[in-house]
C-alpha cells in the first residue's frame, strides 16, 4: 500500500436474536455512534462511508440508500459492497484502499445483518447454482454437515471434539458483553442438542444474529495525530473459491484451496514461517465448530488431522498459548455482514488491550483474522501494534 | 494524483430484452472473453484483481457475483462485488490501483433484467415501513420527479420528449443497442403512459447484457496500449432516502460529486472543457436534471439547451451521442456502460458514433430511485 492505514476507532451493538426496539437504521447507527465516541469524533472528520451487507438476508434492495440517516451519508462520498460472509473484511480492505489511494483520509467503514427480518436458511441455500446445485442445497448446516463428516472420516476426530470447541466458544462469549450466546454449557449439553444434519447439532452451528459492527480507519498522520493506540493493518488478501468445485471441503483434497492460498500469500508478504508464534491471537470466522478446527490446520497453527489434538489439550482457549476467538467469534455471535468485521474489530481491541473481560491475559501486539463465505471464499487481515513488522 | 490509471480496454455484450441463449456466467463471460482477446492480456499473468457490479435481487442468486467468480479470474484470487451502478466499479477499481496494492483490474457488469421483474426489484429498494407497502417503483418516484421538476421550472412535456428523440435517433449509429429508431415527439408522447409524466418511449428498456473494462496503472497501461484513457477525476456521493426529506428537482448529491471530480481532475468551467457527456437517461428528464447537476447549464435551462441543438450529436457538447441508457442497457451495467461508450470516443474506436476531437468526457452514473447516489468520471485523451 502507498500509504500505511490504521484502525483509529471501532464499536459494535449488543447482538441478539430479536432487536424489535430498532430498525436497520436505527440498529446501525448505534453502531456508528459507539465507532465516533471511541474515536472521539463527529462525522465532519469523516470523509467516506463504506457500507457491507447482503440485501437478501432483509429482503431490502439498495440498503445503502436507505441507511443514509442512520449512518451519515447525506452528502458524503461512499459505497456498498456485497460479498456475503466475507463483505466486513472485504469493507475493511476497501477502506483501507480509499485511504492508502491518497483521496482520503478517514474512512467509516460498516457491517450489518438484522437477519430476523428474512429466512437465514432459505437464502443461504440460494447460494447454489440455481440449475445444478439448489435442489440439494442445506444452507450452511448441509455444507458444513459434509465438512464435519470428511474431517472425522479422515482424521479420527469426534463429535465430542466438536463439542469443545463449542463450549469454549459460548464459555468466551460470557466474558463478552457484546456476545449473543452466552451459555454456560458443558459438552454433554452439546452432545444433547438436537442433530440438524449429522454430525452438525444445534450447539455446533453459528446463531442468527442481529447487529452491527462499524470501524473508522484513517492515514498515519490521523492515527499518530488523533489516536493514542492505532492498530495498523499490515497486510490483506482475499481469495474466492469458484463454486464448481464440489470436492470443496473434502479435507484430503490436494489442491490449493482458498484458506491456504489467502495464507501463504499473507505469511509471504508479513515473512511469517510459525504463524503460531508470530501472532498472538486469531480472530477466525467459524460458521460451524468443524471450519474452526480446519482454520487452525489452513492457517498452519498446526499439522493437517492435528486441529482437534490442539482442542483437546486446551491450547486454544482463551488463556492458552495460542488463543482464538477470545471473543466468542461467530459460533456465539453472526450477525453476517458485520461477523467478518466484528473479527477485525475484536483482534484491534485484543492488540490495544481493551477487550474488557475477555482480554487474553498476554501481551497481544499481532492478530489475524480471517472471513468465511461465498462459495468458500475468505479475506484475511494481519494487524499489529507496530509499523515495524 | 501522483500515479495515474488507465482504462486500458472495454467490451460489451449484443443488448437486447431477452438473451435465452446465455445464462448471467455467460453473458458475463462473453464480455471478459472479448475484453481479454482486444487487449491481449492474460488473465493469470496480468490481472490482478476483479471488480464486479450486479445485485442478488436482480439475479436470483445469493451472493450474485458466484454467478461470475470463474468467469471473473476471482478463483482462487482477488475479487470485490459492488452491490451499486457499474459506473462505482470503475471508481472503486481506480481506487484499488490508486493504493499500491493492484496494477491491473478486471472491471465487469452484468444483468438479465428478463428473468425477473422491474417493479418488484425496485420495489425493493424502497424501505419497507411506509413506503414499500405503497407499491413505489422507480418510474413511479421518477415520475414525482419528473413532475417536480417540469413543474418548478417550467418544462413542457415535449422537450423532455426530445431527449427520447435525440438518444434514439444517436442509437441508430450504436451496433450495440437494441432500442433505436428515428421517432417524433409526437410519437413519444404518444406512447402509452406508463407513470405521469413518463411514457414508454421516455425509459429505459428492460435489457440484458454485460459490459467488462480494464484499469491498469499508468505503467502497466503505457505497454498494453497506445491509446489509454486516463481517469482524470473521480466523485462520489449520497442523497436522502425519503422523496419527501429533499426537493427533488435539486441535485445535491450529483453537484457534490461532480465539483469532486473537476476539482480532482482541475476542470474549471465543463462546457468549455469537456468535448462529450455520457450519462444516466433511465428516464429521459434525468438528462435534462442531471445536465443541470453537472453544472452545464443554469438551474432549468436544459430543457432550452437541448432545443438549441448544443447537446444534439453534432452539437458542441454532444450527450449520449450512444443513445445513452434509453437505447437498452440493463440496470447496474448502465454506468459501467457509460464509461466503457466515453472511453471507446477517447480511444477514438467508437465506429459510426464517434465523435470528432473528443479529448475529454464525462461520465455519471447513479444508484437508486431518483439519483440516491451519484457518481461522476471524468476522463481523458492526456
Amino acid at each position: 500500500m502507498k500509504r500505511n492505514v490504521a484502525i483509529i476507532g471501532g464499536g459494535q451493538t449488543v447482538h441478539a436474536a430479536r432487536r424489535h426496539d430498532v430498525n436497520q437504521v436505527e440498529m446501525v447507527n448505534e453502531a456508528v455512534r459507539a465507532a465516533l465516541a471511541d474515536a472521539d469524533m463527529t462525522m465532519d472528520d469523516i470523509d467516506a462511508v463504506l457500507v457491507g451487507n447482503m440485501e437478501f438476508f432483509e429482503g431490502t434492495h439498495m440498503t445503502d440508500c436507505w441507511l443514509v440517516d442512520g449512518i451519515g451519508t447525506y452528502g458524503k462520498p461512499g459505497l456498498k459492497i456485497t460479498t456475503g460472509g466475507t463483505v466486513g473484511s472485504t469493507i475493511v480492505c476497501a477502506g483501507a484502499h480509499h485511504i492508502a489511494s491518497g483521496l482520503y483520509d478517514r474512512v467509516l467503514c460498516i457491517g450489518f445483518e438484522k437477519q430476523e427480518e428474512g429466512d437465514t436458511g432459505a437464502i443461504l441455500s440460494g447460494v447454489a447454482h440455481p440449475l445444478f446445485g439448489r435442489s440439494m442445497a442445506g444452507a450452511a448446516v448441509g455444507y458444513f454437515a459434509m465438512l464435519g463428516s470428511s474431517y472425522m472420516d479422515t482424521y479420527g476426530a469426534k463429535e465430542e471434539h466438536s463439542a469443545m470447541v463449542a463450549v469454549k466458544s459460548r464459555q468466551n462469549a460470557r466474558k463478552n458483553k457484546y456476545a449473543h450466546l452466552k451459555l454456560d454449557i458443558t459438552v454433554e449439553d452439546v452432545l444433547n442438542s438436537r442433530m440438524l444434519a449429522y454430525p452438525i447439532r444445534l450447539l455446533d452451528m453459528c446463531p442468527a444474529s442481529n447487529g452491527a459492527t462499524a470501524v473508522i480507519l484513517g492515514d498515519e498522520k490521523s492515527a499518530k495525530d488523533r489516536c493514542k493506540k492505532p492498530v495498523w493493518i499490515r497486510a490483506m488478501d482475499t481469495s474466492h473459491n469458484e463454486q464448481f468445485e464440489l470436492d470443496w471441503r473434502d479435507v484430503t483434497t490436494t489442491r490449493t484451496i482458498f484458506s491456504k492460498a489467502s495464507a501463504a500469500r499473507v505469511y509471504k508478504k508479513l515473512g511469517v514461517t510459525k504463524p503460531a508464534e508470530y501472532f498472538d491471537v486469531f480472530e477466525v470466522y467459524e460458521p460451524a465448530t468443524w471450519a474452526e478446527m480446519l482454520w487452525y490446520e489452513d492457517l498452519g497453527i498446526c499439522a493437517p488431522g492435528e486441529g482437534f489434538k490442539l482442542v483437546e489439550a486446551g491450547k486454544t482457549e482463551i488463556d492458552g498459548p495460542i488463543p482464538v476467538n477470545p471473543s466468542g467469534g461467530v459460533l456465539a455471535t453472526n450477525c453476517i455482514g458485520a461477523s467478518a468485521m466484528n473479527r477485525i474489530w475484536e483482534a484491534a481491541l485484543q492488540i490495544r488491550g481493551d477487550a474488557g473481560g475477555h482480554q487474553v491475559p498476554k501481551d497481544v501486539n499481532r492478530a489475524l483474522t480471517t472471513a468465511y463465505g461465498g462459495t468458500n471464499w475468505t479475506v484475511l487481515v494481519a494487524l499489529s501494534s507496530s509499523l515495524d513488522d | 494524483m501522483s500515479e495515474r490509471v488507465a482504462i486500458v480496454g472495454v467490451a460489451q455484450t449484443r443488448f437486447s430484452p431477452r438473451r435465452a441463449d446465455a445464462s448471467c456466467t455467460e453473458l458475463a463471460y462473453e464480455a471478459v472473453k472479448q475484453v481479454m482477446a482486444d487487449t491481449g492480456l492474460k488473465m493469470e499473468r496480468d490481472i490482478d484483481n476483479t471488480v464486479s457490479c450486479s445485485h442478488d435481487i436482480w439475479d436470483g442468486q445469493t451472493i450474485s457475483n458466484i454467478n461470475i467468480t470463474d468467469v471473473a479470474g476471482g478463483h482462487l484470487r482477488n475479487e470485490e462485488k459492488m452491490a451499486m451502478d457499474g459506473s462505482t466499479a470503475v471508481h472503486y477499481g481506480t481506487i484499488g490501483i490508486l493504493s499500491g496494492e493492484f496494477d491491473c483490474t478486471l472491471v465487469l457488469a452484468h444483468t438479465k433484467m428478463s428473468h425477473t421483474n422491474r417493479n418488484i426489484v425496485n420495489n425493493a429498494a424502497f424501505e419497507p415501513i411506509f413506503t414499500r407497502l405503497l407499491g413505489f417503483d422507480y418510474t413511479s418516484a421518477g415520475a414525482l420527479q419528473a413532475r417536480r421538476y417540469m413543474d418548478k421550472y417550467g418544462i413542457m412535456p415535449e422537450q423532455v420528449a426530445a431527449v427520447a428523440v435525440k438518444n434514439l435517433g444517436n442509437a441508430l449509429r450504436n451496433p450495440y443497442a437494441h432500442n433505436k429508431g428515428q421517432v417524433t415527439v409526437q410519437d413519444v408522447l404518444s406512447s402509452p403512459l406508463i407513470a405521469d409524466p413518463i411514457h414508454q418511449m421516455e425509459m429505459a428498456p428492460d435489457t440484458d447484457g454485460a459490459v467488462a473494462l480494464i484499469l491498469a496503472s499508468e505503467k502497466k497501461a503505457k505497454k498494453i496500449t497506445d491509446t489509454p484513457v486516463w481517469i482524470k477525476g473521480l466523485g462520489v456521493c449520497y442523497d436522502a432516502h425519503y422523496l419527501g426529506d429533499r426537493d427533488l428537482a435539486d441535485c445535491m448529491a450529483l453537484e457534490k460529486a461532480s465539483q469532486q471530480a473537476y476539482r480532482m481532475a482541475g476542470i474549471k468551467d465543463p462546457v468549455k472543457e469537456v468535448d462529450l457527456i455520457e450519462l444516466g437517461d433511465e428516464f429521459s428528464y434525468q438528462e435534462l436534471l442531471w445536465l443541470e447537476g453537472l453544472g452545464i447549464c443554469e438551474r432549468g435551462g436544459a430543457g432550452k439547451l437541448l432545443e438549441s441543438g448544443f447537446t444534439a450529436f453534432d452539437g458542441s457538447l454532444p450527450v449520449n451521442p450512444s443513445g445513452g441508457l434509453l437505447s437498452g442497457v440493463p440496470a447496474n451495467v448502465m454506468g459501467l456502460n457509460r464509461a466503457a461508450e466515453a472511453a471507446l470516443q477517447i480511444m477514438g474506436k467508437a465506429g459510426d458514433r464517434q465523435i470528432k476531437g473528443a479529448g475529454t468526457a464525462i461520465v455519471q452514473g447513479h444508484s437508486g430511485f431518483c439519483g440516491q447516489h451519484h457518481c461522476v468520471i471524468v476522463l481523458g485523451k492526456e
